[in-house]
């Protein structure tokens, strides 16, 4: 017992009661599963229990590695951003010429995370757009293979910047200074971002599929309409404003626009991940998560959500 | 000794780097076998290859899990020859020479495994050839179901090795594998229907993928 109370002392509070709320809330999608296969004993729910199963999974393995020691953090969050350039190089077309110049953007990586340990934010903020869009060209430039140069730069650098620049910005919130949160620091606005990002996905998607009719971007997404947008965008609103006070220390006006742009912002990268798929032809980024398809399919929202909120509240907290 | 340390090789070393450093996507994986004699026919493009299809194997098949490899390739010096024999664990067989066949069948050594209830890891064509592409299958694939016709023949489809750690290159790059298991195939009537058959059912599983054309 006094290892458990030990244990759960070095969580702030406020983040013990959040997770509650998360493993509360899958407590209740769990028997709603359960109850709908009992109600409706001829429809195939295997999918959707899946889905709950992996989300059980994902949380978990979440909530903990990014809240028992920054350390374990930034590897943990290094390690999906390191998935999601490997999903993401998986699924693009990639010339046999290049094999080297890729494992250089790999190796970004591990500096990326450095800098953000090392809290060195003006690296961290220049080292992929500047110095690695420079040196993966070099590379590709001492190689010598001009044949689809642009081409093959253009999607490099696209993929880095979506998977180690923009992902990093969830481990950047972890080590901003404790000071600037005294509600949970660091660890409480990451599990704030995160929670809302997915919570708006899922509920964009059941508003869609309870009232959807007008489709919002039949040609990148055809499944997403207007009503599951705004839908998803009130509660997601609601629940930022909700939220605020316990997580992070936004006024009641600034969470409103952080609700507003991680809502906002999650669909967009959303329907950008999606139109990329469309252009290649793939249904998932990969298939890592029963029941979701590949990390990308996961965290695409993030993507923009990650990098909007953390300028929007390092601009006015830090 | 060298069982446990190819035990200890597979597990600690091995297994890490593919399902972590590398990841697989793996379908129909019920269709692999459970027990021996079978064969997995693979398509070749890297050398990791065979440790893709000896991860995937439950541990406890390990002893009877054996790649056929090239002895002039495998066996070329010393410390080679132990690390493919006894932790890799391959069955070496003798290539043709250019100057004339050998004095025996050089799958003799398969024929003895698969009488043991091994079950082996064979690439149908024969080498690596170019990175994510798919060559001819030669004739060995069809000795081997023609002396055993009980005995299920895996095809196996990979896609993502070549990308990796193609033929020549000393780094490895890490990409997803995309592995496709098909239905078990088992000998019938004569080499040539059986070969063309398994070499059917390997681009079948292929364009399952739909992978672009990597050059």
């Amino acid at each position: 017992m006094t290892y458990l109370s030990n244990f759960l002392s070095r969580f702030s509070p406020n983040v013990l009661w959040a997770m509650g709320g998360i493993v509360g809330i899958l407590v209740l999608a769990t028997i709603i599963v359960a109850i709908l296969k009992m109600a409706k004993p001829g429809k195939d729910f295997g999918e959707l229990s899946m889905r709950v199963r992996t989300w059980w999974v994902m949380a978990t393995v979440f909530c903990l590695a990014v809240t028992i020691n920054k350390r374990i953090s930034l590897v943990f969050i290094a390690f999906l951003s390191f998935l999601a350039l490997k999903e993401y190089l998986s699924m693009v077309p990639t010339r046999r010429a290049h094999h080297r110049v890729l494992f250089w953007a790999y190796l970004a990586i591990p500096f990326q995370f450095l800098w953000i340990g090392l809290e060195w934010y003006g690296m961290f903020i220049i080292f992929i757009p500047v110095y690695m869009f420079f040196i993966l060209n070099i590379r590709m430039v001492a190689i010598g293979d001009t044949e689809d140069f642009l081409r093959s730069a253009g999607t490099l650098h696209w993929g880095m910047m979506i998977t180690v620049f923009s992902l990093g910005h969830m481990a950047y919130l972890l080590v901003l200074p404790s000071a600037g949160n005294p509600a949970g620091g660091g660890p409480a606005l990451l599990l704030y971002l995160v929670f809302l990002t997915q919570f708006n996905d899922v509920s964009q998607y059941v508003w869609g599929k309870s009232f959807g009719k007008h489709k919002i971007t039949p040609s990148v997404s055809p499944n997403k309409t207007w009503e599951g947008f705004l839908g998803g965008f009130a509660t997601t609103l609601a629940l930022a404003f909700f939220l605020a006070p316990l997580l992070t220390p936004l006024t009641r006006w600034e969470s409103i626009l952080a609700g507003t742009i991680i809502s906002v912002g999650g669909f967009l990268g959303d329907v950008t991940i999606s139109a990329i798929k469309r252009d290649l032809g793939v249904k998932d980024t990969g298939a890592s998560l029963p029941g979701h398809g590949g990390i990308l399919d996961r965290i695409d929202s993030l993507t923009y959500a990650a990098p909007l909120f953390f300028h929007f509240i390092y601009y006015y907290h830090y | 000794m060298s069982a446990f340390l190819r035990l200890l090789f597979f597990l600690c070393i091995i297994r890490p780097i593919i399902m972590v450093i590398l990841g697989l996507n793996i379908r129909r994986r019920e269709l692999l076998p459970t027990q021996g004699p079978a064969v997995l026919a693979a398509n070749h493009n890297s050398h990791l290859d065979t440790m893709v299809l000896i991860t995937m194997m439950p541990l406890r098949l390990l002893r009877k899990v054996r790649p056929v490899a090239a002895a002039d390739y495998f066996l070329r010096n010393g410390l080679l020859a132990w690390f493919s024999l006894s932790i890799i664990g391959i069955i070496p067989i003798r290539r043709k020479k250019a100057d004339g066949a050998p004095d025996s069948d050089p799958l003799e050594p398969c024929y003895q495994a698969l009488a043991r209830g091994d079950i082996l890891i064979f690439f149908p064509e024969g080498t690596r050839g170019e990175p994510e592409s798919i060559s001819g299958f030669k004739s060995g694939i069809c000795k081997l179901g023609k002396r055993f016709p009980e005995m299920p023949v895996i095809p196996i489809f990979m896609h993502g090795l070549g990308k990796s750690l193609p033929k020549g290159e000393g780094i490895l790059v890490p990409h997803f594998v995309d592995v496709f298991v098909g239905e078990p195939l088992r000998y019938e009537g004569k080499s040539e229907i059986f070969k063309e058959e398994l070499e059917a059912r390997m681009l079948g599983l292929a364009k399952e993928g739909d992978f672009p054309a990597w050059k």
